[in-house]
């Protein structure tokens, strides 16, 4: 147990070490507490409309400017984070469970049952994951919670492949020969052996998923699958700044920032993160 | 090593022929018809259309008879543009998408994995931190941002490049192949950065340099065949994202391309050509995983010894 604990402070003090890892992480903090308190920040509704106003370019009272209905930028890029973070969070959630438990129990027992369960995992990547959605949408609704469903469904194919990865490494080490050896029950194995060993990874790739997943929500948001209006999420403030781009280039360039920015803050703190728990590449 | 790959090919064609079922059966749960979208047409009409579409048969003898078709090869017609089979838009769109996907994993391979052996031979300099940077950028920068933004610069701002059509106009190729291309050019940049520094920890990389050998034969000749082992293994499922990237490439550039067809068909509700499409893809997708499942089994010893 001591060792345990001594794994995981000594991860803490290297993440802390790393400066992008650390800027990522109170990047991320701000966002994350903007996103939650965005009712009481917003200083505009995120869907009141001023036809009048128009597409005003950024000022004192609009400092990101309106877009062409004349409704706030920067509300609906406030409410847009609740959105676009919701969907990455949750939705890697998702993948998280269903990700892990299949990649551990594949490669843990191997032979038949990992190829067949391996195989499952690439028909399922062979189904262009676009239709599986746009049937959803179609035959549900448009319906936000059916998104983060349909999108940890698509993502959490990847995490299986690298647990599995991780516990076919794991499982010809000596010391769970040992432990096989010495009779240890399949569940205490996960339990004490399998599980502890696969953690870093699941940690570091889980915060990698997270801006994945928001990609591809913008992805099909873009494509007008996605977020519906009045609702913003960054992926359909994007894809009306892009329809616009040539008068008001405002409009493409404050959402597309803000997103951009998230996304990076996301990859350098997994980075950090896995140089910080995987001691074999940052040693030296 | 031949049984093994052999092994592999009988198990992806069953695998091609149930994604194809899957595919049938979800297409067919959507509600709404294909002719649902036209004006209101008499119900004789209806009847015609749906028998000579085959629609008005049991589901059962639906599938038996297209998943004949389809073996000789017919994804039969068009829903949206009568009198055209989907074989033939396929094959309409596909080498130009091949043409697009060519360029672009030929971009992301000669830049992202320059970058990234050179990060990982020069760890912890400016030749390490700058393309790692760019990298980063490329990661998150989505294709439905770089697109439009490279667009407004050089094809709006700069007026250097066309911004749209395909084998046109002099140059049109060089923004969607590079849109396309930049995530892929930073991912495999990264992959062999983590992939050269794994293998440069190794202890026969100490062997090689104990015996005197100079670096550069060390990364040559040693190092590289290990350290790019996850770049091929990425390149298998790199071309599955490749495809859906060029959904957005070709939309926004208006390139005639299955991927711009596809979307098109699954807005229309194009029942045979969103199923020869999604087909298509598979069969596709599933070809290239096993062509990079056995490079990689080519590549690393310990893997081909244990298969």
């Amino acid at each position: 147990m001591n060792n345990q604990s001594s794994l995981w402070s000594d991860a803490w003090r290297r993440l802390l070490a790393n400066k992008a890892a650390v800027a990522g992480g109170i990047i991320l903090c701000v966002l994350i507490t903007l996103a939650i308190f965005a009712p009481w920040i917003a200083p505009h509704s995120y869907s009141y409309q001023n036809l009048d106003l128009g597409a005003q370019p950024p000022s004192a009272t609009f400092f990101l400017g309106t877009d062409t209905l004349g409704r706030d930028l920067f509300s609906r890029i406030l409410y847009g984070a609740r959105v676009s973070l919701l969907v990455g969070f949750v939705a890697t959630a998702v993948a998280l469970v269903i990700g892990v438990s299949w990649g551990i129990v594949a490669g843990y027992f191997g032979g038949r049952v990992d190829s067949i369960m391996m195989r499952i995992v690439d028909v399922l990547y062979g189904l262009p994951f676009i239709i599986f959605i746009i049937l959803l949408m179609v035959i549900f609704g448009r319906n936000i919670w059916l998104l983060f469903g349909a999108i940890g469904a698509v993502e959490w194919l990847t995490m299986a492949r690298i647990v599995r990865g991780q516990v076919l490494t794991i499982k010809n080490q000596e010391y769970v020969l040992a432990a096989q050896a010495m009779g240890v029950s399949n569940l205490q194995m996960f339990r004490k052996h399998i599980f502890p060993n696969i953690l870093g990874p699941i940690a570091v790739y889980a915060t990698l998923t997270i801006p994945q997943v928001m990609l591809l929500e913008a992805f099909l948001s873009f494509l007008g699958l996605g977020i519906q209006p009045p609702m913003s999420s960054w992926g359909t403030l994007i894809r009306y700044g892009v329809e616009s781009m040539e008068e008001y280039s405002w409009l493409l360039i404050y959402p597309g920032l803000t997103f951009t920015i998230t996304l990076f803050a996301l990859n350098f703190f997994g980075d950090g993160l896995r140089d910080a728990l995987d001691p074999k590449i940052s040693s030296d | 090593m031949l049984q093994v790959i052999l092994k592999r090919v009988a198990i992806a064609i069953p695998v091609i022929l149930v994604v194809a079922s899957i595919t049938f059966f979800l297409v067919r749960m959507a509600p709404g018809g294909p002719f649902d979208a036209e004006k209101v047409v008499p119900p004789q009409v209806m009847k015609n259309l749906n028998a000579v579409y085959n629609l008005d048969a049991p589901l059962i003898i639906q599938y038996k008879d297209y998943m004949f078709n389809l073996i000789q090869g017919d994804f039969g017609p068009s829903f949206r543009y009568p009198g055209r089979s989907v074989t033939e838009m396929i094959f309409t769109g596909l080498p130009v998408t091949l043409e697009l996907a060519f360029y672009a994993i030929l971009i992301a391979m000669i830049i992202g994995g320059l970058a990234g052996v050179i990060a990982a031979v020069k760890r912890n300099t400016a030749l390490d931190f700058i393309p790692m940077t760019i990298a980063m950028i490329g990661i998150c920068m989505p294709t439905f941002l770089l697109g439009p933004l490279l667009v407004l610069f050089f094809g709006i701002h700069l007026e250097l490049l066309p911004v749209s059509g395909w084998d046109s106009l002099a140059g049109d190729k060089i923004l969607p192949s590079i849109t396309l291309g930049a995530a892929y050019a930073a991912y495999i940049a990264r992959l062999s950065r983590g992939g050269m520094l794994e293998t440069l920890g190794q202890d026969y990389i100490r062997t090689a340099r104990a015996k005197g050998l100079p670096e550069y034969q060390v990364i040559l000749r040693h190092a590289l065949q290990g350290g790019l082992v996850p770049v091929v293994s990425f390149l298998g499922p790199a071309i599955a994202g490749l495809i859906g990237g060029s959904f957005v490439v070709e939309t926004i550039f208006q390139i005639p391309g299955l991927g711009r067809f596809y979307v098109e068909a699954a807005f229309n509700r194009d029942y045979t050509m969103i199923l020869g499409t999604t087909i298509f893809f598979s069969a596709l997708i599933i070809f290239f995983n096993l062509l990079s499942d056995i490079a990689v089994l080519l590549m690393n010893p310990r893997a081909r010894s244990e298969a």
